[in-house]
């Protein structure tokens, strides 16, 4: 049986971590290498990188955390944010990661986790998938960190990425993003129940048992936390203590 | 000095940070002395099993590794792992070095996601000297499609995936292979490194 996974993620903008509420208003909180370190020490599965950057020339200073990161962090890397091309996926494997995360671009150009799953394996392919309610069991595919809507339905959505070959979904509810209120069970579930691959929880941690509630009550294989695993709120191992103690296996 | 023998294939690098943290000489290498000369071999992997087959022949090390790995500890990794095997049939059926009895197939679990890809609990089948000092509660990483068919006596730990999945393979000697990525496997994994390149120090 494999174990419920455990992911941090860190915000990165121009080699430094930071930290927004619902998108907006962003600080700085530190230097990604030592937090992925600092993670990985408290058991942390997986630990993901989130580009913000916005120009071309931060895209190299990336690479060079991912590169960093690899020397002394010794479970898989993901990087997500600004992947939009073969070479891209490509230059993030090399410098040291082991999957990308791709949203946006996944989008507007499907042929990318297609042709990402074909050349390397569909197990580093990771779409990212920003959603948001519009009605009963209802949610839309937003883009560009949650700014634009594309009218597209989610569960259409997650199942064509299934089908192009995408290895995984990180699902990102931007109703719950911020709010520290939980994770978006009800969406969770319609996504776990719409594919077969494994399928991460995001946004709306915001205290211990929200974790084991996602494990709990929906089917998906990880849960992923930013701010309440910078702010040193909780650990990691705590949220894996507290699932343990509630019966969900975790490493 | 470990050989960690590049012929292409992915993940070379996350092998030799890991060698590197733990503070152990070693050498990504396509060349037959290095081979030769090194205490220890690893060979690492990923992609497909043809292919790779394919690569180590046009490298010219077939013979080498099938030499060196009877006289020294050898690690495969993953694919390099599989590769250990007499044959396998991913996509087609195809020769391997067949260096432990058994082949290569398909994980057949029409109910499970595959790629089996995640941290699975190792069981273990048989002593081995990778485990040293490892507990009862040892999850390592895996990302794979295709897994062994060996005999018991070569099986030294699995995990449960649906059925059992080889994870530590030996001859009972010096070869050795592991289906899950050790570099990737946190604490447990740099400890079975650790022991591994350990014993090439002993063996020196």
């Amino acid at each position: 049986m494999l174990a419920k996974r455990i992911i941090p993620c860190l915000d990165v903008r121009d080699g430094k971590v930071v930290k927004g509420v619902n998108f907006e208003g962003i600080k700085e909180v530190g230097d990604p290498v030592e937090c992925a370190y600092e993670y990985n020490l408290q058991g942390a599965d997986e630990i993901v990188f989130y580009d913000i950057t916005a120009s071309h020339e931060g895209r190299g200073v990336m690479l060079d955390v991912v590169r960093e990161t690899a020397k002394k962090v010794f479970v898989p890397l993901t990087v997500g944010g600004g992947i939009k091309t073969v070479d891209d996926i490509r230059d993030t494997l090399r410098a040291g990661a082991d999957k990308v995360s791709v949203n946006s671009q996944a989008v507007q150009n499907p042929q990318l986790i297609k042709d990402g799953a074909d050349i390397f394996g569909c197990q580093c392919i990771c779409v990212g998938v920003d959603a948001k309610k519009v009605g009963d069991n209802k949610w839309t595919v937003y883009i560009n960190g949650g700014r634009v809507d594309m009218r597209m339905d989610l569960i259409d959505w997650v199942k064509k990425c299934e089908q192009l070959g995408a290895g995984e979904i990180c699902l990102n509810s931007i109703d719950t993003d911020g709010v520290r209120g939980g994770f978006d069970l009800p969406m969770l579930k319609a996504v776990c129940s719409a594919v077969k691959i494994p399928v991460i929880a995001s946004g709306g941690a915001g205290k211990l048992s929200d974790f084991a509630d996602a494990f709990l009550e929906t089917d998906c294989s990880a849960a992923l936390a930013a701010s309440l695993f910078h702010f040193k709120e909780l650990t990691v191992q705590q949220v894996k203590d507290d699932c343990r103690s509630k019966g969900i296996i975790v490493r | 000095m470990i050989a960690i023998i590049d012929y292409g294939a992915g993940n070379i690098f996350s092998v030799k940070n890991a060698l590197d943290y733990l503070g152990f000489e070693n050498k990504l290498t396509d060349k037959k002395e290095d081979i030769e000369k090194a205490d220890a071999i690893i060979l690492p992997g990923v992609g497909a099993f043809p292919w790779a087959m394919n690569m180590l022949g046009l490298s010219g090390l077939i013979d080498t590794i099938k030499e060196q790995a009877k006289i020294k500890p050898f690690l495969g990794i993953c694919l390099g792992m599989q590769l250990l095997f007499e044959k396998s049939y991913e996509f087609e059926e195809c020769k391997g070095l067949g260096l432990i009895g058994g082949y290569v197939d398909k994980i057949n679990e029409p109910d499970l996601v595959i790629p089996h890809m995640g941290w699975n609990k190792l069981v273990y089948n048989h002593d081995c000297p990778l485990f040293d000092g490892l507990g009862d509660d040892e999850y390592v990483y895996f990302v794979h499609s295709y897994k062994a068919f060996c005999d018991n006596k070569n099986l030294y730990a699995y995990c449960e995936y649906g059925s059992k999945v080889p994870a530590v393979v030996s001859d009972g000697r010096y070869i050795f292979g592991c289906q899950f990525h050790p570099e990737k496997s946190g604490k447990t994994g740099l400890k079975i490194l650790e022991n591994f390149a350990k014993m090439s120090q002993e063996v020196k």
